[in-house]
């Protein structure tokens, strides 16, 4: 299974819309930066709207490809992060400091667009 | 134990099968949106472990039902190495595994009850129950 990654302008839109297992998060993982490297966008959303499970394991790889992307030079805004799901990773321990959120989408297209300006 | 159904553990995708077949479990029994994830994530991670430090194990589900409270009973078994220091692998932060370190302390913050018991050479075997509020 591979996550669908569009092209738009300089951003890439991701929403993620199947429960996670640990091949297709790396497999993610992988092509997020390729994609990153290959059409030099600046800017990634990655969308949890659909996503109703976050477990320790995809919190740390959803974590490590921001970074991973900032390292490159792609700034990655996650959104959409339901509410049973903040509330069971902060259960969980997992706090994502550091990790750029958005209430949705069009919030988190706003946030890269003034973080790519200034 | 008489357990109503059982998930076995043996490949990566069936974490995913486990927290499906629990979350369904947990919806049926009447537990909400909130509750529903917090026992999927509990049983991921659950499930995770077993895949990670025992190769193989089982994920066991049982609806529990008393005269004034409903709820589900989630065991985790494995015949792996075991844990020489449980006290230990309940401490925040502590893995081997070099994961986010939530491990079993952050199953344990999601359920209501937990419990473990764990022999080296033989196996472990992790208890948890959450009741519906």
């Amino acid at each position: 299974m591979r996550i669908p990654i569009l092209k738009l302008h300089n951003y890439l839109l991701i929403s993620i819309q199947i429960d996670l297992d640990d091949k297709t998060a790396i497999q993610f993982q992988e092509d997020l930066l390729n994609k990153i490297h290959k059409s030099g966008s600046t800017g990634v959303v990655i969308d949890l709207t659909s996503v109703d499970i976050i477990d320790s394991f995809i919190a740390k790889v959803l974590g490590d490809v921001v970074m991973m992307s900032d390292l490159m030079g792609a700034k990655v805004v996650l959104t959409g992060i339901q509410p049973a799901v903040a509330m069971t990773l902060i259960d969980l321990g997992i706090h994502l400091h550091n990790v750029p959120t958005a209430l949705d989408l069009e919030q988190g297209l706003i946030k890269l667009r003034q973080e790519l300006e200034e | 134990m008489d357990f109503q159904s059982c998930v076995t553990i043996q490949k990566e995708w069936d974490i995913v099968g486990a927290r499906q077949m629990g979350r369904n479990i947990a919806k049926e029994i009447g537990f909400g949106t909130v509750d529903q994830a917090r026992i999927a994530t509990a049983i991921s991670e659950l499930a995770r472990n077993i895949y990670l430090y025992a190769g193989s194990g089982e994920i066991c589900f049982e609806r529990l039902e008393t005269i004034d409270r409903k709820g589900i009973g989630i065991y985790a078994i494995d015949k792996g190495p075991g844990m020489e220091e449980v006290s230990r692998v309940m401490e925040d932060g502590f893995s081997t595994s070099g994961g986010l370190g939530a491990g079993l302390p952050g199953v344990k913050r999601l359920m209501d009850e937990f419990d473990i018991v764990s022999e080296v050479g033989k196996g472990t075997k992790i208890t948890v129950m959450k009741w519906i509020r």
